[in-house]
């Protein structure tokens, strides 16, 4: 167990290993995106108050749920760098910035588009869009601190300090805005009380839950591979595999 | 043995910085001359409607509160780490956390502690009532300490950068929101007559929570930005 994380942290056999894993996982994510797609928009039924327009749930829960769950993965990846002064763990958390950043977006933008025919406006300063809203920029300020250091070990410190003071902060911020809707918000926020969820909704939505999982899981080992490549390219490994191909 | 030593070195530098604050008296008055500025425009901007203005006082008051902050953060450490005085202190045998703190805390009485005082007269012109004064005072006291210990841990971490000013912002106004949040909700309950003391509580356990683990990152933060 403990020689897997010991060989997990060399670059190279990080690389290989994750050559390996790539294709799975990538072709297992598009293929549950299109079984999941379609269960979701074309065979699942319609709502009995939304209609049709409650299809765009396959796209805004997924994405809004990553949005949190990458910040997870990039906290711990930042505690263990930060803590180890693992390269992998840094790359990992460097890279996860990014990936959050859109899931987050996405979420924002279909909430945004399903609130126009169900609410009748774009916008409610409801909990949790503010909060959606406070956590892209989170994300914003972690992509602008990486970009503005030069050093990429010392960037990867200080995002991964930024990052732990973000995982104190997100809570508190999350009720404190929580609290503060409750005490300015009218009649909007019974709109969100929904019947429970039928299961022939629901299981396009869990499809779609882990097609996205599978998704961020790919385009994270990918990126984390450029970035290793980028890395060490002055390594002796890296130098052979350029020459090789 | 230890205990006297570490409180004299925390003692010592908040004396070095307040009086290096003093002697510069033109940037001290910076932040304070910036609030007032600010909030004077507002109602130039919105109208002397005195029923509309009393209802956004808390809300103006307390936004140009955290940019005047922001504004001054800056100082914490620039100067220090540009002519090398930083270092010496990393280098110290001092706990660094402890005289973090010593520098936010000469912060604070510096850029913070003014905004007390002005925000009385101006939020008179901003016609809020009478009753809620004392609560806007006491969320300031409460609350600006911790604007300075968050900022802290932005500047040490943008400290190193020669573009930092812009970055500062989105690093930190996010970690600013609760405190924004309970102090308005506590001004405006205080305007219409209701209890205050739960609002109060929590940013009394804010200013706790911060005074305990920023100095702690902005250490850790400055540690990275100075190797």
């Amino acid at each position: 167990m403990w020689t897997f994380f010991h060989k997990l942290s060399s670059p190279r056999y990080f690389y290989n290993l994750s050559g390996r894993w790539l294709p799975w996982l990538a072709w297992s994510a598009a293929a549950l995106l299109l079984i999941g797609t379609y269960w979701g928009l074309v065979v699942a039924p319609p709502d009995y108050q939304q209609g049709d327009s409650y299809r765009i749930m396959y796209i805004h829960v997924p994405s809004a749920w990553m949005s949190l769950f990458v910040y997870m993965v990039m906290a711990c990846a930042a505690f263990i760098g930060l803590v180890w002064k693992m390269k992998l763990a840094e790359v990992i958390a460097a890279d996860c910035a990014p990936l959050g950043a859109s899931f987050t977006a996405m979420a924002l933008i279909t909430g945004m588009l399903w609130g126009k025919p169900m609410w009748g406006t774009y916008w409610v300063w409801d909990a949790r869009l503010t909060s959606e809203l406070i956590l892209l920029f989170l994300y914003l300020g972690m992509i602008g601190l990486r970009g503005a250091i030069e050093n990429p070990r010392t960037a990867a410190r200080a995002c991964g300090v930024l990052t732990l003071v973000g995982v104190v902060n997100i809570p508190i911020i999350h009720y404190s805005v929580i609290w503060w809707s409750t005490l300015h918000q009218g009649p909007i926020i019974s709109r969100f009380a929904k019947p429970s969820v039928d299961p022939s909704m629901l299981w396009p939505l869990f499809i779609m839950v882990i097609a996205f999982m599978l998704y961020f899981a790919a385009v994270l080992l990918l990126r984390a591979r450029c970035q290793i490549l980028a890395r060490e390219r002055g390594s002796a490994w890296v130098r052979d595999l350029a020459a090789r191909t | 043995m230890n205990q006297p030593r570490v409180l004299s070195a925390y003692m010592m530098l908040l004396r070095r910085d307040v009086t290096l604050a003093y002697r510069n008296r033109a940037e001290l008055a910076n932040p304070p001359l910036f609030f007032v500025l600010v909030v004077s425009l507002l109602p130039l901007g919105i109208g002397p409607d005195s029923a509309l203005l009393g209802k956004i006082a808390p809300g103006a008051v307390w936004v140009v509160a955290l940019l005047a902050t922001l504004l001054s953060l800056d100082n914490i450490f620039r100067s220090d780490f540009e002519d090398g005085a930083l270092e010496l202190l990393l280098i110290s045998p001092q706990p660094m956390p402890v005289l973090v703190l010593a520098k936010v805390t000469a912060h604070w009485l510096i850029a913070g502690l003014p905004l007390l005082i002005f925000a009385l007269p101006l939020a008179l012109m901003l016609y809020l009532p009478w009753r809620a004064l004392p609560v806007l005072i006491a969320t300031l006291a409460l609350g600006t300490p911790v604007l300075s210990l968050i900022g802290a841990i932005g500047v040490a971490l943008t400290v190193g950068l020669r573009r930092g000013g812009l970055l500062l912002a989105l690093l930190v106004l996010p970690l600013y929101i609760p405190v924004l949040i309970f102090a308005t909700s506590a001004v405006s309950a205080a305007a219409a007559g209701l209890p205050v003391s739960g609002q109060l509580a929590i940013m009394a356990a804010l200013l706790i929570l911060a005074l305990t683990l920023a100095p702690l990152a902005a250490a850790a933060a400055l540690r990275i930005a100075l190797n």
